[in-house]
Parts: structure tokens; C-alpha cells; sequence
């Protein structure tokens, strides 16, 4: 008899995160995700259903009131408390990362530092973006006349597929700082990452259904998701390498004409992202209040 | 095995199954009235010798009698004898099988997995839909909330005028006049609550005076809340009275009892209060007010489907059911239809004998069913709010 007992290994069960729960696939589905580098076996991901994306709309639906409506210098308080999480369990992400995409430790590190960095950058764009993309009208009468971005709702999002976690971080956090709710599919091939941030997620402050992380195949639960009623607007980011699907999904989207933003070609997220995602899902909501005495006593205000 | 316990008629104890065929009948053929007669003399006598041969009694005179064919209350059913006193109320409700709680539960559970999908699915929406009591019970409803929630009973989706309506809009009573005028020409019944709802804390006089002044303004249904007090505290006969004098008081208006489930702790007492309320005259026996924690749950839904199965073969008389409460989904709606169709089959599958006393429930089904016709999942935007 060996002296020695090896100690048995356990293995994570990965979980899709639905309204601040980690449950596994409804329909009880996984598939096998495989390293970047030599297509190891690294563990079993859930293989979501159309329900568990109606599920998630559900959430993110229900969620949508408490975090839109709360105040911008909260929204960006959680957002870097998830920053902060994240920091924690550095060492994880980094494995995770250099697992999925196949690439070196400190190639690895530097992505997830960049993907933290970007989480504060976010958190601070939270009560900023409203004087930028908003303001003041100059018309031509006696009215004040003001626009304000507001939120456009529940967003469905298809995150890259080659930047599993950086290129996610990416995605999703300019969503959610102006006060949508996200259900993001994660990359099909590399969908650990995403799965672990929920885990970050959960312990961060940031009400349940905010972020609502699915894995498994976008060609099949994307299209209802695309269709669905409940839902507001969806980035086909993911799509980049198929545009069959991405016209697909567009054509779906239109029925309740959603906000569509369209894939781009070979997007870099290491490079600085500017604000453009964080004002595509906005809506300018515009004020006319009238002067008053002011307008009828000749005032040129 | 313990699941099976549960859904099983009653055992012959005190009061069995329908009788048998005449020509499997032994002992001696005396015709049913004179076997109530014969009661009747043996409860006169002393209790002791009473319940000597209550049980033998019992047991023989259930084949005895002949299935009625339309009674209206206890009086002229097989099960008079049950309510002649306290004392044999008592002892009816207390002869009555003890419930399997683990069972009951277990199969209300396994009938909760069936799947139902594509047609069968359609066909149980647009059943369900035609089975909602739309309800509005809030002390800030608004003649203007009723009628909107009148017009929403009529065409509960105006974008698929194939929509059925629901079956009754339900309201307190002074808003009666109100919904009578908001569905009027269609058949939406008006059911009120009334009884000093939901607590029930009042004297007769004034439950009375709730019950006819609805009825007065033209409610169709009465939904009346049994005087739980009383019964936890063993007054089963009051209970009795009460509902017997309410359903007087009802005239012609179908009586809804509801026995708020949550507050009677067991299910053995929710067995005898819907055992109570079937002898006293009940149309339909209905879980819960949707004013407490605890409202219609699969469980005791079950178990009152046992009851009117069981009093049917008792009776002969058909007893109307009504899960209130705590429904919301689809899903969870169709459960329950399984719980009906596998309990008592189909022939309470109709709203004449089943019911949801919901108000959210309506829109999940709206939307499940615009699933259904275009493909696409929708959303609360696109049914009405209210």
C-alpha cells in the first residue's frame, strides 16, 4: 500500500449566473469546453436553451427599474466594488484566460489587468455621460429646452468570441453603466471566463438580473432572443465571424425595432474604447418647459 | 406508495362510495327515507348506544341509498344525518381519513412535471383564460379601475379578438353596480366577495347585510370567507350555520366558500372545513383570499379536488372548485389543470366548475399565448396594465 493518499480533485461545476442565481441549463444540457493551445479538456459548460434566454429576459427585466432608477454616483460605486472583486481573485482570471485563449501567464495578466482597468474607467464614465451625450438646447422660443440620455432598456449582447474575457469586460460594462440590463451570451468557445465573472458579480453589490450570463450556442438561442418582444436592443458584437447570423438577427430584431448595433470587423479592446458603446444604448429623452412671465415680459432669456 | 394514499377515494369510513349496483345489495332493502327515518329515531336515543351502532349503521346504509338526482342542499342528500347536531358533525369530520401529508404533497408535486406543449398547450391557455376570476380587491380600487378591469374581462386581448373572455370579474361589493354595468350584454358573471372579507370578523347581521346588498346590485357569485375562528376553536356547527345562512341570503347567486387555507394549519383541517362547507350548500369551495402568506398551493388544491370528487360519489351533487391566490404563471396555471384533469377528470374542466382567482395571471397567459401565435416571446408592453 502506497504511503502516500493523492488527493482527489474537484472539479468546478461551471453554472450560467440568471438573476443573481447560478442555475445550471433548464433543459439540463453541457458541452465540452477545451483549451485555446491544445484542445485539452478544461471543464463541462452549460448549453443554454431559448428558455433559459427567456429566463434571463425575465430577470433583467425585472431588474431594469431599481437599476436605472438608481442614482448615476451609485451605479458607479457598484461598478467599481465589481473592480475591486475582481482584483481579489486576479490569480483565477489570469489561469482562466491563459487556459481559453491559449496564450502565456503574463500575456494572460496583462488582458485581465486591462479588463479591471476598463471596469473603473466605466465606473467612472456612470454619472459623466449625462452632460456629455446630453445638455441644453438652444431653440428658437420661449422655452428651456433639455435633453437627457436615458437608458434604453434590456439589452441582449453577443460577446466576442476570440476575447473571452477583456473583450467581454469590454461589452458589457458600458452597457450597464448608463443603466440597461444585459443578457450576454458568452463566447462559445471560451465561455469559462464569462461564467467565473458572474461568480464576481454576484459578491459585488450588483442587484440580481443587472448582468445575466449565458453560454452555449449563439446561432441557436440568439434568434429568439433577437425576436423577443421584451427586448430593447441587441449588440451582435459576437456575430463579427458570421454575418449570415448577424443579418439574421437584424432582420428579427426589427419587428419591435430594436436598437441594433451592428458587428464590426476585427475590433481591437486592448485600444481605448472611447464612449462610443456607452452611448448606443441610450435614448435622448428632450424637455420643453416653457420661460413663463419671463418669455411674456420681453426677456430675451 | 405513500403518494398513492393521497389521491385514493375515501376509505368506507364513516360514509362510502357511491352504492353499488341494487343487485349486490345484502341485508335487508329498506328504501332510503326510511333509513333517514331510522336515523333520525337513533339519534334521539342516548350517544353512547348511538355510536355503538353508528359505525355498522353507517356502513350498511350507504349502499342502501340511491344516488339523487339534483339536491339542492344537505337536507336531501345522502349525508343529512352528518349535520343533524354538533355532536355528529363532530364525529363526521373526525371519522373523515386523516391526510397523508407527505403523499399528498409527493403527488401534487409529480403531477407538477407533466409537459404540455404546442396544441394541448394552446388549448389549456385559452381554457385557463376562460376560467379566471379577474379580482380586484384593494381598498383603492376606483369605479374607473373596475370598468377598466370589466373591459379587460370582455376582450382580454384586443389585438386577437379569438381571445376568450374570462369567466367572471370579482369585486367588493359596492363596486358590484359598477362591473354588472362594465360587462354588461356578455356572459361575465359579477362575483362579489362579501362576509366582512377577508377576516370574516363581524356578526352574522352584518356578513348578511354584505352578502344581500351584493346580491342586490346584481352579483351573480358570492364569495364568502368562512368564520375561521370558529372552526379552529371547534365550532363546527357555526361554521355550518353560517354558510347555510349565507347561501340563503345568496338567493340565486352561486356560492363560492373560502376557507383561507393558510390559516387552518392542517391538512386535515382543510379536508373537514371543505367537508363542512360541501354539506352546508357551498357551489364551489375556494382555497384562499389572497390577503395571507399562504395562498392556493398545488397541495391543498389537490386536496379539495379529493373532496368534491368524494362528495360526489357520496351525493351525487357536484361542487365547484377555485384555487385563489398566488397564481401568476402560466406554467404554474396549467399545473393546476393537471391537478383537475387527473383528480376529478373532465368534467370539471369547465369554468361552471373550476376557477383561478387571479388578476397578474391573465397577462402571463395573454403573453404565452401571443407566443404561441407568432413565434416570439412577448413582453408587458404589449398587454395592458392594471
Amino acid at each position: 500500500m502506497s504511503e502516500r493518499t493523492e488527493r482527489l480533485s474537484v472539479f468546478k461545476t461551471y453554472k450560467l449566473y440568471v438573476g443573481g442565481k447560478f442555475p445550471r441549463s433548464e433543459s439540463g444540457r453541457v458541452y465540452e469546453v477545451t483549451d485555446g493551445k491544445n484542445g485539452d479538456w478544461l471543464a463541462n459548460a452549460p448549453l443554454s436553451s431559448r428558455k433559459d434566454g427567456r429566463d434571463a429576459v425575465v430577470a433583467a427585466r425585472k431588474a431594469f427599474g431599481g437599476w436605472s432608477g438608481a442614482t448615476a454616483y451609485n451605479r458607479g460605486q457598484v461598478l467599481y466594488r465589481v473592480a475591486e472583486m475582481l482584483e481579489g481573485r486576479r490569480e483565477q482570471f489570469v489561469r482562466e484566460v491563459a487556459d481559453a485563449e491559449g496564450i502565456g501567464r503574463s500575456k494572460a495578466a496583462a488582458v485581465v489587468d486591462a479588463a479591471i482597468d476598463r471596469w473603473v474607467w466605466y465606473a467612472g464614465w456612470t454619472d459623466k455621460i449625462a452632460q456629455v451625450a446630453g445638455g441644453a438646447n438652444p431653440v428658437a422660443g420661449p422655452f428651456f429646452n433639455l435633453s437627457t440620455p436615458e437608458p434604453t432598456g434590456v439589452v441582449t449582447v453577443l460577446a466576442p468570441q476570440e476575447s473571452s474575457f477583456l473583450g467581454l469586460v469590454s461589452v458589457i460594462a458600458p452597457v450597464i453603466a448608463s443603466g440597461n440590463t444585459v443578457v450576454v451570451i458568452a463566447s462559445e468557445r471560451a465561455p469559462l471566463p464569462a461564467l467565473s465573472l458572474g461568480e464576481v458579480l454576484a459578491t459585488s453589490d450588483l442587484p440580481g438580473g443587472v448582468v445575466n450570463i449565458l453560454s452555449g450556442k449563439a446561432a441557436e438561442i440568439a434568434p429568439s432572443l433577437a425576436a423577443h418582444q421584451d427586448v430593447n436592443g441587441i449588440d451582435l458584437t459576437g456575430t463579427a465571424a458570421d454575418l449570415g447570423l448577424a443579418k439574421q438577427l437584424e432582420i428579427a430584431a426589427a419587428d419591435n425595432l430594436k436598437r441594433v448595433r451592428r458587428p464590426r470587423a476585427a475590433e481591437d479592446f486592448t485600444a481605448d474604447p472611447g464612449t462610443d458603446r456607452l452611448t448606443y444604448f441610450l435614448e435622448t429623452k428632450t424637455v420643453w418647459h416653457p420661460t413663463g412671465s419671463l418669455g411674456a415680459s420681453g426677456s430675451s432669456y | 406508495m405513500s403518494a398513492g394514499t393521497a389521491c385514493r377515494p375515501l376509505p368506507p369510513a364513516p360514509f362510502p362510495a357511491p352504492p353499488k349496483a341494487p343487485a349486490d345489495v345484502t341485508g335487508p332493502a329498506a328504501p332510503p327515507r326510511a333509513a333517514r327515518a331510522l336515523s333520525r329515531a337513533l339519534v334521539s336515543h342516548g350517544s353512547a348506544w348511538w355510536e355503538g351502532l353508528y359505525s355498522r349503521y353507517a356502513r350498511r346504509y350507504a349502499q342502501l341509498v340511491s344516488m339523487p338526482t339534483a339536491p339542492a342542499t344537505a337536507k336531501e342528500h345522502a349525508l343529512a344525518d352528518a349535520v343533524a347536531s354538533e355532536a355528529t358533525l363532530r364525529r363526521f369530520l373526525q371519522g373523515l381519513p386523516g391526510v397523508d401529508a407527505v403523499g399528498l404533497e409527493a403527488r401534487a408535486a409529480a403531477l407538477g412535471t407533466r409537459s404540455i406543449k404546442t396544441t394541448a398547450k394552446a388549448y389549456a391557455i385559452d381554457l385557463a383564460i376562460s376560467m379566471i376570476d379577474l379580482t380586484t380587491l384593494e381598498g383603492a380600487d376606483t369605479p374607473g379601475k373596475v370598468r377598466a378591469l370589466g373591459a379587460k374581462a370582455v376582450n382580454p386581448d384586443p389585438t386577437d379578438r379569438s381571445t376568450p373572455r374570462t369567466a367572471a370579474v370579482c369585486v367588493y361589493p359596492d363596486m358590484v353596480a359598477t362591473a354588472k354595468a362594465a360587462v354588461a350584454g356578455t356572459d361575465v358573471k359579477v362575483a362579489s366577495v362579501a362576509t366582512a372579507f377577508p377576516a370574516g370578523r363581524a356578526a352574522l347581521d352584518v356578513k348578511l347585510g354584505d352578502v344581500r346588498e351584493a346580491v342586490a346590485a346584481g352579483a351573480d357569485e358570492i364569495d364568502m370567507v368562512i368564520d375561521r375562528g370558529a372552526f379552529l376553536a371547534g365550532h363546527h356547527m357555526k361554521v355550518y350555520e353560517e354558510i347555510r345562512a349565507v347561501k340563503e341570503a345568496s338567493g340565486s347567486a352561486r356560492l363560492k366558500v373560502i376557507f383561507e387555507t393558510g390559516e387552518l394549519s392542517t391538512y386535515d383541517n382543510i379536508r373537514r372545513a371543505s367537508w363542512i362547507g360541501m354539506l352546508a350548500g357551498a357551489d364551489f369551495i375556494k382555497t384562499s383570499t389572497g390577503k395571507v402568506g399562504v395562498n392556493a398551493t398545488p397541495a391543498n388544491t389537490l386536496l379539495m379536488l379529493e373532496a368534491v370528487r368524494d362528495f360526489r360519489a357520496a351525493t351525487g351533487v357536484q361542487v365547484g372548485v377555485k384555487p385563489a391566490g398566488g397564481i401568476r404563471t402560466s406554467k404554474d396555471a396549467i399545473k393546476f389543470l393537471v391537478l383537475v384533469n387527473e383528480t376529478v377528470g373532465e368534467d370539471w374542466l369547465d369554468n361552471h366548475w373550476f376557477r383561478f382567482g387571479a388578476s397578474s395571471l391573465l397577462n402571463d397567459l395573454l403573453m404565452q399565448r401571443q407566443k404561441l401565435a407568432t413565434g416570439r416571446y412577448s413582453g408587458p408592453d404589449y398587454v395592458t396594465v392594471d
